[in-house]
């Protein structure tokens, strides 16, 4: 009799908390959609994260589509250009596991790069322009177009609505532009500064 | 005797001086050729405005400044231009820079100099725009342009002006000597700063203990002044700008903050013999004082060279034994850095050339597992935490680093002096210091793509919005294809033509709109008449059967011109 009121006990109380954790669950569930606050705000954090390249590669228009996508539940590792360090990123801010970049929606490219336009080949279509996430090309009918290289993002987009195909993306420059952060820089840290232990520690006569 | 405040860290490692001390300033004679770097200072590089084959005087503006900071550059010598192309440089990157190359022809032409008998009749920015003109940088290495530095206005006034004179780095010992054989001018340029703040600055030099000879010459020279000597103790590196200003006012200059903004003004000392040169003597920067130092030298001295000239020009001058030399140093020991080749120029910031024998620094030993002794944070100047900064440069974890403060690192190196594991502290930080910064580069442009971005939807969702509207405005303009017709009615033929009739009468003009008609007819046919009047006065001496056909032109011309009068007076009438 004992060991019955026992095991019911054992039982209502398992049942309880599996109760409560069920609705706990559903309470957290449900907090975006009782604050929409919080769902803009997830947004702009994860947003954050993205490259802002806005190539579309992800199959949303931009970064910020994306962004919102991922708030509403899709997968974290759709962002070629982000590549590892964004979906690390991403999953450190939403605490879920990191995943590996999805082959389907291309590959990572470490190298940064920007568009050129052949401008003595460019008709002036200004099919470029239009294809241009960040309005990084200028130039008007008829007449020749050029990137702001300084602005251009690297996303490709305007490359293949070009019916003369005189863009070609090329590595960014080193001075300026997005290829600042390269070598250039980088150059600076090679330097010798250490002579330390053992070196000149005497005085010379 | 002021006080001073210990300044935190530091460590004390063999001074060398003596070697580069026993000999005076020296005039080397003059290499061949200049090759003279367009960007030598803080701010973009110059912009040069001579070319390939143009004669240049001594002192000639060759370089002009290109953009909010910069130092303007000048011909070092007489001679000719013979080319303008990147080539190696001192620079702490390595990289090539734009340099100007004059070919020397040895007369030492100088462009017309402007003396200034007294400059206390000039104003504050007549000064500073001296200064900016004669190209003046930090001497002490920073290379920052001097009259930015000096401008008055952006932020409150300053207090103390403080002259660095410490040259704590062992070996280097260009300012001892300037101190030592010219300090009166050195006076005068602190009398001159001083003016430029109105004289109500607190003027202090700050000098090492370990500079007797240049103490003594100072003290001479400012007797009669108001200037402060205060000796600080000997220590590395007390000359940086920070630490200098905490030893000599107790004041901490916050981080990511300039001296201005807490009042204080602190200048190299070279700086301040450079802007006597400039602003009495009319000289632009064109030479500084550089010790050429090392066991690889056979004589070890200091040499007043001309900005451009080849180091290697100097090596040879000063007898360095190419089988002994170690490797070639650009700066002190401790923070200098290593250089690529003996043909890169002097530039206005540097002090120190070190040509080390091969005995003289033994190669560093192999990096070792931090131990954890703490040595580096004792002796960090800075009151940073090197191995924390260690760690984190090694993981690259950016938000760290900067919550660490690695931008306050002055990258003196002690902490890689003192390190028993030989751990080159000071790579870690700058490479550390490079990705943070390439890090927030990749954050702000990423931010600007952004904005770029939403502006670029919002232009496209206006666009839109815009069209359908139009879309919508002509749609009820137009009779909807679908809505009930007026019963079309069969007409007789006599219908149709009444119709007509009446259309045509209803556009018939009224008596107003016909002589406004008329008039114009006529002021268009009496100008027809006129011009052809004037072709044939023209044509007068021209063949008969041209003058009879403009004769005829101008008897149309009258008769249509007396039709239309009569039509319009009909008309009045009527």
């Amino acid at each position: 009799m004992g060991e019955l009121s026992a095991v019911s006990a054992y039982l209502s109380t398992s049942a309880v908390l599996l109760g409560l954790t069920l609705m706990c669950g559903a309470l957290i569930g449900s907090a975006w959609a009782l604050f929409p606050a919080d769902r803009d705000r997830r947004i702009v954090h994860i947003d954050d994260l993205l490259p802002q390249t806005q190539c579309g590669q992800c199959g949303h228009p931009g970064c910020r589509p994306y962004a919102e996508a991922i708030a509403d539940g899709q997968p974290i590792n759709r962002c070629p250009p982000g590549g590892q360090a964004t979906i690390d990123a991403l999953a450190e801010l939403l605490g879920v596991e990191s995943l590996a970049l999805d082959p389907e929606h291309g590959t990572e490219n470490s190298e940064i790069s920007v568009a050129y336009i052949r401008e003595d080949e460019c008709i002036g279509c200004t099919k470029c322009i239009q294809a241009c996430p960040v309005d990084a090309i200028v130039g008007a009918a008829k007449l020749m177009h050029t990137v702001i290289v300084d602005q251009c993002t690297g996303c490709d987009l305007c490359v293949e609505p070009c019916p003369v195909d005189c863009i070609d993306m090329l590595p960014a420059p080193i001075n300026g532009g997005r290829g600042l952060a390269s070598s250039a820089l980088l150059a600076k840290s090679s330097i010798l500064a250490h002579r330390n232990a053992g070196q000149a520690q005497r005085e010379l006569p | 005797m002021s006080r001073i405040w210990e300044t935190p860290g530091g460590i004390h490692p063999p001074a060398n001086k003596r070697q580069s001390l026993s000999l005076p300033i020296d005039y080397p004679e003059l290499p061949e050729r200049l090759v003279v770097p367009l960007d030598q200072h803080g701010g973009r590089p110059c912009r040069a405005c001579v070319e390939v084959g143009q004669q240049v005087l001594k002192g000639e503006l060759i370089g002009v400044v290109d953009g909010p900071l910069g130092a303007a550059v000048h011909a070092p010598s007489s001679g000719t231009v013979t080319a303008i192309e990147p080539r190696p440089a001192g620079h702490l990157s390595g990289r090539p820079a734009r340099c100007i190359e004059i070919a020397i022809d040895g007369l030492e032409r100088w462009t017309s100099r402007q003396r200034v008998a007294d400059y206390c009749q000039m104003s504050a920015p007549q000064l500073v725009d001296r200064i900016a003109q004669s190209g003046i940088a930090g001497l002490g290495g920073g290379g920052f342009p001097t009259a930015t530095k000096l401008t008055t206005s952006g932020h409150p006034p300053i207090a103390t002006l403080i002259v660095n004179a410490t040259e704590c780095e062992p070996y280097v010992t260009a300012d001892e000597s300037l101190m030592r054989e010219r300090a009166d001018e050195i006076i005068q340029g602190i009398d001159i700063l001083a003016h430029i703040h109105g004289n109500r600055a607190r003027m202090v030099i700050g000098i090492e203990q370990s500079k007797p000879e240049a103490l003594a010459a100072l003290r001479t020279a400012c007797a009669k002044s108001a200037v402060e000597i205060v000796e600080i103790p000997r220590k590395y590196p007390s000359g940086g700008e920070r630490q200098l200003i905490y030893a000599l006012t107790g004041k901490q200059l916050p981080s990511g903050e300039i001296p201005a903004n807490i009042g204080v003004l602190c200048i190299n000392v070279a700086t301040v013999y450079a802007i006597k040169r400039a602003v009495i003597d009319g000289e632009p920067l064109i030479s500084r004082v550089v010790t050429v130092t090392g066991g690889a030298c056979a004589t070890q001295r200091n040499y007043q060279a001309l900005i451009g000239t080849p180091i290697k020009h100097l090596l040879r001058h000063s007898g360095v034994n190419n089988n002994r030399l170690n490797q070639l140093i650009m700066g002190g020991s401790i923070s200098g850095f290593k250089l690529p080749s003996d043909e890169v120029p002097v530039v206005k910031t540097s002090y120190c050339i070190l040509a080390p024998d091969i005995d003289e620094f033994a190669p560093a030993p192999p990096e070792r597992a931090c131990i954890r002794c703490g040595r580096c944070a004792e002796v960090c100047p800075a009151s940073l935490l090197p191995q924390q900064l260690l760690w984190h440069a090694k993981a690259a974890n950016h938000q760290q680093l900067e919550e660490h403060n690695l931008f306050d690192c002055i990258e003196c190196g002690a902490c890689s002096y003192v390190c028993p594991s030989h751990i080159p502290l000071v790579d870690y930080y700058r490479a550390g210091k490079v990705h943070l910064d390439a890090a927030r580069q990749v954050k702000s442009n990423a931010a600007q793509a952004r904005q770029r971005f939403e502006f670029h939807q919002l232009r496209l969702a206006r666009l839109e919005r815009e069209q359908s509207l139009r879309r919508a405005a002509r749609r009820s303009a137009a009779v909807p294809s679908n809505a009930p017709r007026a019963p079309v009615a069969r007409l007789s033929s006599a219908d149709i033509i009444a119709d007509a009739q009446n259309r045509a009468a209803s556009k018939q003009p009224t008596v107003e709109q016909t002589l406004d008609k008329l008039q114009r007819n006529i002021s268009m046919l009496q100008n027809r008449l006129e011009l052809a009047e004037q072709r044939l006065v023209a044509a007068s001496d021209d063949t008969l059967n041209k003058q009879n056909s403009l004769r005829a032109a101008v008897e149309g011309a009258r008769q249509k011109l007396q039709r239309a009068e009569q039509r319009l007076t009909e008309q009045a009438h009527g």
